[in-house]
């Protein structure tokens, strides 16, 4: 049996691939699956910080590679899920450490015990991106509703396609009260120009620092709403229909109150 | 009190700077990225123009201009003589012939006088907005 292996990509840094990665890797696991989560981004780890698995990390993904070590010794267990394991990044070593062929062979690995195997590749279209898309069947491009972080979207999008992988998008940290304003590009906008399959609309929540502060995925939070929000997401990639939750209406009255902030 | 009316009456915030920046800026992108696609863009070009007229194939240049709200293409294709019309109407190609020297007053060819005063044609085509080739570099992986 074989997992889907996804890259969870982006072009620019900081728009959420780490924070994705973790919140939709717990919410598949939470729904039974088994999940690996894959940390691409050799040099500068995080998704282990993220998680707050960092303190019990022995191998990396280099060491896996160099067959220095099994694959389910440095496989980390995450307690607080039956079915969620991570498989962190090398801290101390060059991007160009592993090759494509030997990150795809881990992927595989990984895939004969999963159910789902969640690349998070780095920022950047250089060696580790490669990596990260070269061991993928398919993608996950996260963007902000920002121009530079959609025309780097839009760069990966074309990578990633002329590997011939299908892509979906998460618009990630809108602020819909911007949008209803006219102030930020909506997620309409956001798929127009990219012309890529909507996956998800996160909005922007403040509560994501502070549970990435403590180490613990935002979907462990049973009263925050972008636990219901990662849930849609995970159903929908596991094929089901999940009706968007529309942000776009530029109404009259949400002018209005953009017109009097202005003003 | 007219900015706050101009956001009140349909003239949006910057979320439509935004976006049509972002288009724009995009199609330049792929464009850059695909130079083999523009290549074959000026074959097809210049096959098609030969139909009617004889062209410089060596002098041609094609150029992506941004404008206000629009990326246009601009050829430049200069024109050595035209083609004879045949009896049905229809244009008939004509053989081959070398290329004339690039000096000025270049040997226009003998059956189409017309081609020395003839300016070079410029021919301007504009991208519909909602064309978007997706084109790339060969591959990532």
């Amino acid at each position: 049996m074989s997992a889907r292996a996804i890259v969870v990509t982006s072009g620019k840094g900081g728009v959420g691939k780490t924070t994705t990665t973790a919140n939709l890797g717990a919410t598949l696991a939470k729904r039974g699956r088994r999940v690996i989560l894959i940390d691409a981004d050799i040099g500068l780890r995080n998704l282990d910080l993220v998680l707050g698995l960092e303190k019990r990390i022995v191998f990396d993904l280099v060491e896996v590679a160099e067959g220095r070590c099994q694959l389910r010794q440095a496989l980390i267990k995450d307690k607080r899920f039956d079915s969620l394991s991570i498989l962190p990044a090398a801290q101390t070593r060059e991007k160009d450490a592993i090759t494509p062929e030997q990150f795809a062979g881990i992927v595989e690995r990984a895939s004969e015990v999963a159910d789902y195997v969640l690349i998070d590749s780095p920022a950047g279209i250089e060696t580790g991106f490669r990596n990260a898309v070269a061991g993928a069947h398919e993608a996950i491009v996260v963007t902000t509703p920002e121009v530079s972080a959609i025309r780097d979207a839009d760069r990966v999008v074309g990578k990633i396609a002329a590997a011939g992988k299908p892509i979906r998008l998460i618009v990630n940290r809108l602020r819909p009260e911007m949008v209803r304003s006219g102030d930020m590009l909506s997620v309409d906008d956001v798929c127009d120009v990219l012309s890529v399959e909507l996956l998800g609309i996160v909005p922007d929540d403040e509560e994501v620092i502070d549970t990435t502060n403590r180490g613990e995925p935002i979907v462990l939070n049973e009263s925050n709403r972008l636990r219901a929000i990662y849930d849609k997401i995970a159903r929908r990639l596991e094929g089901e229909l999940v009706p968007f939750t529309s942000f776009d209406n530029q109404t009259f009255f949400g002018r209005l109150i953009g017109a009097m902030k202005a003003g | 009190m007219i900015e706050f009316l101009k956001r009140l009456f349909g003239q949006q915030g910057s979320s439509a700077t935004a976006k049509e920046r972002l288009r724009l800026v995009l199609m330049t992108d792929h464009l850059e990225l695909a130079p083999e696609m523009i290549e074959s863009m000026k074959r097809d070009l210049v096959e098609l123009i030969s139909r009617y007229v004889e062209v410089d194939r060596e002098r041609i240049e094609v150029n992506f201009e941004r404008q206000d709200r629009t990326l246009a293409m601009l050829a430049n294709i200069p024109i050595l003589g035209v083609n004879r019309p045949n009896g049905n109407g229809a244009v008939t190609h004509e053989t081959p012939r070398p290329q004339p020297e690039p000096v000025a007053g270049a040997d226009a060819p003998s059956d189409a006088p017309a081609a020395e005063t003839k300016p070079p044609v410029r021919k301007r085509k504009r991208r519909k907005k909602s064309q978007r080739a997706r084109t790339q570099l060969p591959s990532t992986a």
